[in-house]
């Protein structure tokens, strides 16, 4: 019992990272229609940047705010510059672009930092605390409340504002929403720039848990995708509870499964993006979409 | 031809003779490939891209201490040049560089190629054509104890099986009946421990009572460890790399299990144990035994020995912003030493078998990086260059050794 | 212009009938493994550029046909020239399988899932140990001339022309596939699916068709690169294999059948040419030239070539025509 509880909890913890990487994704999708390849990149070498401010001297109340501005501004530069010329071009080429800015800024950040895995700084302390007997962290409560309430200020934003009704206009219909005086091409380039921002963000929370290094998000990478289809592609509540399912799923599956195990969590990742994409693919909370010939 | 002069004659005739015996019995170090008057050429794969680019260190490290070398004069009057590719970790790139470098780039030897995978797939080419590889990257045991079929091929540090099982001659006379709990990486590396660990046990390989595994690609190993913990197990075998070990001690910690713990030599460094100390508390690293076979640059009580002061000046010099104590510069520098050695020995005109020779009939005691009372050694029964290693167990700050020096493989001591 | 289609494939046929002769015995494996990866990719314009649906993990194939060659060789003796067909209809079949999935996927979805599968195949090939030998790997036996050859032309020469033999034949039976109906109905669903219907065509059977073929064609430039290298381990089939032939596919051009040889050379040597540049960091050079690429050239180096050449071709034809 007491295991079972702790592989529960544990699971959350991890499922929290999936969440938090999640949400990126399903911005960028929200915003283009697109599953940004690179997104976990970005999130990391946006973490390196924190760690270089840190490595200064500079507190962390002033670079991790610092960093997420940057992210974002970087981002929508970027999407201005590089994505807007295949804006409109067949997915293969924006699969392609998305590539080759994942090996990017892989490269870039081994060649900047080398590839020595490294501690990250967290603002949380690091006593563990407890549900009964099962033990976690703070810093695994900060990335599932930093999670939610970076879920709550996309719901407020999308559901209550003006300038996120233009952006869901401009990704469903681009065309009227020119017509209606939306700066389209920019609201696609503040999508990326909130992806990259929520990205960054979840790499700060991550990293003290995960250790930094180049390669730190490709793994969970997998994982955030499974829990974005989960959830639903396009639904920010669904990449959270996708993550945090997904999370504890497979820590169960892996204790409890023996012929599973541990080592064939990647492939039951897929297993479970395969089985979601062909039954119900809008996944747990995510809107149905039908082809009208 | 009527010869007139006749001691000219002769002595024409002497010199003749003469040049036909010592062009026979000379190595002609001009045939040799790789050998030239001012240069001796060697080759080597490291991942300096993908996953594994963190090893990509050793290579960097290897170079300074070539270039340190050179500057000195190099060996009996060679520079060495060591042509360093990266094969991203790729067996069909191994192969296809490999056979670049023996054959268009005429390498006299393959040395410190990193990988089990790549090593294994450049094996039988480079054993076919008779080019040594050696003091291969990798701890996995087939380098040495497949030595009959593979000549040319041979490995230089402790290999992971016989690290494994100088842990388990040390538990079973400390604790005989120890529950175990294994956590491995779940790839050759990882098994090669589990081997050594069961073979160290013998009839007590019973005491394992789970063995969990985990992959590179995952975000955390705290599941693993519940389940380790769950399964009653009281002493703690992680058969991890760096970053997976610290989270393992990190979860260990916070999960408030405390058992007896073991950590393999490739994370046990001061400043790894220092990373987990501070992400998961004293309780996470105290009282950890590991093994050792080198001095730790980022272990402070090496901070005035004369062999670790060199080792920095090597690399301030011949690596300007490399981190000394990141221990794959200081492996890349100590097995450096150890192929130089070999170098030197082979003589004014080395051959690729006399070289090979040398290599299985090794005595270094000078390595200055190598832990003081272990010798670089190798016979031809015994083709395990390093096999002793020493106990050592951290206190929270520094790795105490303790006990005697083991050798894993029993050469009777 | 018929003619100087021919003119050119003779050409090339003629410069590998002889490259073995003037080149060193190494350049002719690399240029083995630019065959086999050419068939690869071959396999992907196929799948990706005449029928539109987006496979990053076709490394999982060249792994079945890897692995497929390397278990019938190791465990039951199997020959080459019956295990590489089997590994053919090995990767075919699951192939299928998957093509049947993929029928309710498409464009981004579809690359999602494929990219979960090459993420996925190194652990899944790993656990199945007692088959696959782990990590550890297999070794495969090398392929020696036949007899009368022996001591006439090297193993890997050999290997070099059994390789481009294959790929001459399969590029032979594409072109005529994709130039004739089958080639008009993948066209017709990659351009607008819902009109293909309209038109008699059964997307279902040919797309999953498409994704079988493919995977074929992945599952022999596996086997031959698993022959090539004497070894096949996990690591052998990581998503950057995967990545690395749908980008040596889009660089070459996915739509044709040139583009696909373009991609093989690609594969085989931008890795180390972007060494060459860039020693400290190879991959930077890379992803920005697929960047790059994408935004200036989304068509491929073989489109390039023939937006110049056609032009020049329609002029001389005009003048021609006038004279």
């Amino acid at each position: 019992m007491n295991e079972l509880a702790q592989q529960i909890v544990s699971g959350l913890a991890t499922g929290s990272i999936y969440a938090s990487m999640a949400l990126a994704l399903v911005l960028i999708y929200r915003s283009m229609g697109v599953i940004n390849f690179a997104q976990g990149e970005m999130a990391m070498f946006s973490t390196y940047l924190a760690w270089q401010f840190a490595q200064q001297g500079m507190p962390l109340w002033i670079a991790f705010p610092l960093t997420i501005a940057i992210a974002f501004a970087g981002a929508v530069a970027l999407e201005r510059v590089v994505v807007r010329p295949v804006e409109r071009a067949a997915p293969l080429t924006v699969v392609i672009l998305c590539l080759g800015l994942l090996i990017t800024f892989n490269g870039l950040a081994g060649w900047i930092w080398g590839y020595t895995v490294r501690t990250f700084p967290s603002p949380f302390p690091t006593t563990p605390l407890h549900i009964g007997s099962a033990a976690f962290s703070s810093q695994d409560l900060g990335i599932i409340a930093v999670s939610l309430l970076s879920l709550g200020a996309i719901s407020l934003f999308f559901g209550k504002t003006k300038l996120g009704l233009a952006m869901r206009a401009a990704a469903l219909y681009p065309e009227s929403s020119r017509v209606l005086g939306v700066r389209v091409g920019w609201m696609l380039a503040l999508g990326w720039g909130m992806a990259a921002a929520v990205g960054a963000l979840s790499g700060l929370m991550v990293a003290p848990v995960v250790l930094l290094e180049p390669n730190m998000m490709q793994g969970i990478l997998v994982y955030a995708f499974a829990a974005a289809v989960l959830g639903g592609i396009d639904s920010p509540v669904g990449a959270v509870v996708g993550g945090l399912a997904l999370g504890v799923g497979l820590n169960l599956i892996g204790a409890y499964v023996p012929v599973i195990g541990t080592d064939l969590q990647l492939t039951t990742a897929f297993g479970i993006i395969i089985v979601i994409l062909l039954f119900r693919p809008a996944g747990l909370f995510g809107r149905r979409t039908m082809r009208r010939v | 031809m009527h010869v007139r002069n006749r001691p000219l004659a002769a002595t024409l005739a002497a010199c003749f003779a003469l040049s036909l015996g010592v062009g026979a019995f000379a190595p002609a170090a001009a045939d040799e490939p790789g050998i030239t008057p001012t240069e001796i050429l060697l080759g080597g794969l490291h991942p300096y891209s993908g996953p594994a680019s963190a090893y990509g260190a050793i290579g960097k490290g290897i170079l300074a201490y070539f270039a340190y070398v050179n500057d000195k004069g190099g060996v009996n009057g060679r520079k060495i040049t060591y042509k360093d590719l990266d094969d991203a970790y790729s067996p069909p790139q191994a192969v296809q560089l490999t056979k670049q470098l023996v054959e268009q780039d005429k390498v006299f030897a393959m040395f410190d190629t990193l990988g089990t995978p790549s090593n294994l797939a450049i094996r039988q080419y480079l054993n076919d054509n008779g080019v040594p590889q050696l003091y291969v990257a990798t701890g996995a045991s087939t380098w040495g104890s497949d030595g009959a079929k593979y000549p040319w091929t041979i490995g230089w540090q402790p290999d992971y099986q016989s690290e494994a099982i100088v842990y388990a001659r040390y538990l079973l006379k400390e604790a005989p009946n120890a529950k175990i709990g294994v956590l491995m990486q779940n790839d050759d590396y990882g098994e090669d421990y589990l081997t050594g660990l069961k073979t160290g046990l013998g009839s007590k390989s019973g005491n394992i009572v789970k063995v969990a595994t985990y992959e590179v690609t995952d975000a955390s190993v705290a599941s693993q460890v519940a389940s380790l913990k769950a399964a009653g197990a009281d002493t703690f075998f992680v058969f991890a790399t760096p970053k997976f070990s610290i989270q393992a001690l990190v979860a260990a910690a916070q999960q408030s299990w405390h058992p007896r713990t073991f950590f393999n030599s490739v994370s046990a460094s001061a400043t790894i144990l220092g990373a987990a100390t501070k992400a998961g508390g004293e309780d996470a690293t105290k009282g950890l035994i590991t093994t050792q076979y080198l001095k730790d640059p980022s272990e402070p009580s090496w901070a005035d020995d004369a062999g670790m002061k060199q080792y920095r000046e090597i690399l301030a010099k011949y690596a300007p912003g490399a981190d000394p104590n990141n221990g794959f510069f200081a492996y890349g520098v100590s097995i450096a030493f150890t192929m130089v050695d070999t170098l030197k020995r082979a003589g004014k005109n080395p051959t690729r078998k006399a070289v090979m020779d040398i290599a299985n009939h090794l005595h270094e005691t000078d390595n200055f990086l190598v832990l003081p009372g272990i010798v670089v050694e190798t016979t031809p029964k015994d083709r395990f260059p390093i096999d002793q290693q020493r106990l050592a167990r951290y206190d929270g700050t520094h790795f105490v050794p303790f006990g005697e020096i083991y050798a894993g493989r029993g050469r009777g001591r | 212009m018929r003619v100087n289609k021919y003119w050119s494939v003779a050409v090339l046929a003629l410069l590998v009938l002889v490259l073995p002769r003037f080149v060193p015995s190494y350049a002719a494996f690399e240029l083995t493994f630019v065959g086999a990866y050419a068939i690869g990719i071959l396999g992907l314009v196929i799948l990706t550029g005449t029928n539109g649906q987006i496979s990053l993990g076709h490394g999982a194939f060249f792994g079945i046909g890897g692995y497929a060659v390397a278990i019938l060789a190791q465990k039951l003796g199997v020959p080459f020239w019956a295990s590489v067909p089997l590994a053919a209809i090995v990767s075919g079949i699951l192939g299928l399988g998957l093509g049947l999935v993929a029928l309710r996927l498409e464009g981004v979805y579809l690359a999602l899932a494929t990219f979960a599968l090459a993420v996925a195949t190194p652990s899944t090939l790993k656990h199945f140990k007692s088959l696959t030998g782990g990590s550890q790997g297999l070794a495969v036996p090398s392929l020696s001339p036949p007899g009368p050859l022996h001591g006439v032309i090297t193993s890997e020469q050999w290997l070099y022309y059994v390789t481009w033999v294959i790929a001459g034949a399969l590029f032979l039976l594409t072109s005529i596939a994709l130039g004739g109906r089958l080639g008009r109905a993948l066209r017709a669903i990659r351009d607008n699916e819902v009109a293909a219907i309209s038109f008699g065509v059964n997307p279902q059977r040919y797309k999953t068709f498409a994704f079988g073929w493919s995977a074929a064609y992945a599952g022999i430039a596996g086997a031959i690169v698993a022959i090539a290298t004497g070894f096949v381990s996990p690591d052998t089939y990581t998503v950057a294999l995967s990545l690395a032939l749908v980008t040596g596919a889009v660089l070459g051009g996915i739509d044709t059948l040139w583009g696909a040889l373009l991609g093989g050379v690609i594969v085989e040597f931008l890795p180390l040419l972007v060494q060459k540049i860039n020693p400290a960091a190879p991959s930077v050079v890379y992803g920005i030239a697929l960047v790059l690429f994408m935004i200036f050239l989304p068509g491929g180096i073989a489109r390039s070539i023939q937006a110049v050449i056609h032009p020049l071709r329609l002029r001389r034809e005009i003048h021609h025509a006038r004279s």
